[in-house]
């Protein structure tokens, strides 16, 4: 026991040679503290005291111009029975999970092809990262075209090969297929790029000890790369559900021109509401301020959940 | 290694067996196979780019009939001066330049200084304020929409673009960035040399950290333009006056109102709206790529 002190005491961090001596008075830090400022005006302004009144806002009914009634757990209540938002919960989900499964084994299946070719290794990751630096708005504009009923690419390709053509922007399972395909074509060069930049640390002897012992380049594939990209996995996935469970450029613009109440409605039958185009729509459209933050924080708490399922099912794979 | 397009290690050891000639074939073929997966996603990734200029020079009736359009048609000009008739095009690039350009200095600034500040310095309340930073990861936008645009429709910004630019002027992910990008870029002996020479604080992040993070402050640079330029949720909600508007809105705007009746001016407006960020893309597209990977590995 008497070594453990010795262990425990590592010099004073390594960050900077004076550290912070308690006899100096703050006063003299001024320059530093004005430094960094900026940011923490900004978030005190537009994030924390934002977020603390939405909390305050949820207990209350308001229309942003007149006065604020108290409402209590009123509007808490009214979430957990109002099926508009459950049913926006269900199409974010779907969604979700319509773009990200075949986004991640696409662009696993792109970073390992990348990874083995190489020549023109430079060009084929420009070309793949191209649709995401693109903006949302234009490229849902494309893609309505691309799905349009009367003239779009893929009817035509499904009247060529003598299928019967599909209203997609018009059937519930159609809008949901075009806002999951724009988000995969967005996002898999993307993800390619992270994934290939996670491959390349693994360490060429594992291949080369998993090639002496006889495994083939499937057997190698399941039993070193992709242990050894659990961590970039993990990544890509938590970044794919916070951004993917928020989605609303791709459906408001996608769907406002089909959209007949509203453009956050989501279009016929509101199959592509999102949950954020509802609490767009709540609070912009019906000028429910009060609902609209109940809403928002609804939308967090579905997040967060998601976020620690992800997070525990990559992990316990990890303990196989 | 010369002629090899694929990792030797993926050849199998079952197929030792095969004549030497059949092997170096069977990996060629490997090779081929590999690039004409790759260039068909290429494709893929592509083809919607080539669509949509396509469609820009065709008429909404060409573009109605079947088949669709493949190759170029002769209506641009008619589809850029509808376009011009109908959006305030180029007001609303100019005020979309405006506030990506503005932002983007801001940030570099801020962030940077912020970052120099927990990168090389200590002293009391540090560790507390850098994890207050971290927390505004966790908080969705849509918590802090509501209160935003009431706190800016008060100070009377809702309409004019410094409800765009003043939140956005310093960030947490850009302190976070630069603050990683510091540690190990920036040498303590550096920094003491300087103060040795009685350099002020503001010298030494001007003269001495500065100039060795300029790629650092490339990446977050392009990345912050490019985030603002595309930036749609907010300059909707924020931008009550419809003449007054970012190209993003005026663009929804464009198919909203057109989206159903006249796609081929549409499309000519998305294909414009692209341009200037591919140009931006194009410029810094190495940092990019490279930078993304890092910072995800990490």
């Amino acid at each position: 026991m008497a070594t453990v002190p010795l262990v425990e005491k590592p010099p004073a961090p390594a960050v900077e040679p004076p550290p912070a001596n308690p006899k100096k008075s703050i006063r003299s830090y001024w320059r530093l503290y004005a430094a960094i400022s900026p940011f923490y005006l900004l978030f005190l302004a537009f994030g924390l005291i934002p977020v603390g009144f939405s909390l305050y806002l949820s207990f209350h009914r308001w229309d942003g111009l007149g006065s604020m009634e108290y409402a209590g757990l009123s509007q808490y209540k009214y979430l957990l029975s109002d099926t508009d938002f459950w049913s926006s919960i269900g199409n974010t989900i779907i969604i979700w999970a319509l773009a990200t499964f075949p986004m991640i084994f696409l662009a696993m299946v792109t970073a390992v092809m990348l990874n083995s070719a190489v020549r023109f290794k430079k060009i084929y990751r420009f070309a793949y990262f191209l649709p995401n630096v693109t903006s949302v708005v234009a490229v849902a504009i494309i893609f309505g075209s691309v799905f349009s009923t009367n003239f779009g690419l893929v009817n035509a390709l499904l009247q060529a090969v003598g299928l019967d053509q599909v209203a997609w922007l018009n059937t519930p399972w159609g809008i949901k297929v075009a806002i999951a395909t724009l988000m995969t074509w967005q996002w898999t060069g993307y993800n390619a790029i992270i994934f290939l930049a996670g491959l390349q640390t693994i360490p060429g002897e594992l291949y080369e000890a998993a090639r002496v012992d006889g495994a083939g380049p499937i057997q190698t594939f399941f039993r070193i790369t992709l242990p050894m990209m659990r961590p970039v996995l993990l990544f890509v996935l938590v970044i794919s559900t916070v951004t993917g469970l928020q989605s609303f450029s791709e459906p408001q613009v996608l769907l406002q021109t089909t959209a007949n109440e509203s453009t956050f409605s989501g279009g016929p039958d509101h199959a592509g509401r999102t949950m954020v185009l509802y609490f767009f729509q709540q609070t912009f459209d019906n000028n429910d301020f009060g609902y609209g933050a109940a809403v928002a924080w609804g939308i967090f708490l579905v997040v967060v959940i998601f976020s620690i399922i992800n997070w525990r099912l990559v992990q316990r794979r990890g303990e196989d | 290694m010369t002629i090899t397009d694929v990792k030797p290690t993926e050849s199998e050891p079952g197929k030792a067996r095969h004549g030497k000639n059949k092997r170096i074939d069977g990996t060629r073929r490997r090779g081929i196979a590999l690039h004409v997966s790759l260039i068909l996603g290429v494709l893929l990734s592509a083809f919607p780019f080539y669509w949509a200029v396509i469609m820009s020079t065709h008429s909404s009736t060409e573009i109605f009939s079947y088949p669709p359009k493949l190759l170029p048609g002769s209506h641009l000009g008619d589809n850029l001066s509808k376009l011009f008739d109908s959006i305030d095009f180029f007001g609303s690039m100019f005020n979309s330049l405006l506030v990506a350009t503005t932002v983007t200095v801001l940030v570099l600034f801020f962030d940077s200084l912020a970052a120099f500040v927990f990168a090389k310095f200590s002293f009391p309340g540090r560790g507390v304020l850098f994890a207050m930073m971290m927390m505004i990861f966790m908080v969705p936008a849509q918590l802090q929409a509501i209160p935003q645009f009431v706190i800016m429709a008060k100070l009377g910004w809702i309409g004019s673009m410094t409800s765009l630019v003043v939140p956005a002027a310093a960030n947490a992910f850009g302190i976070f960035w630069m603050r990683q990008y510091m540690k190990s870029a920036i040498h303590d002996e550096l920094l003491d040399a300087s103060k040795l020479d009685g350099a002020s604080f503001m010298r030494q992040y001007w003269h001495v950290a500065l100039p060795v993070v300029r790629p650092g402050l490339a990446f977050l640079g392009i990345f912050t333009f490019m985030g603002q330029w595309n930036d749609y949720a907010w300059p909707l909600i924020a931008l009550t006056n419809p003449d007054n508007v970012t190209l993003q809105v005026a663009l929804s705007q464009l198919n909203g109102v057109h989206g159903t009746t006249d796609y081929g001016m549409v499309m000519t407006g998305a294909v414009l709206a692209l341009i200037p960020l591919l140009i931006v893309f194009a410029i810094g597209a190495k940092q990019i790529i490279a930078d993304l990977g890092k910072g995800a590995i990490r």
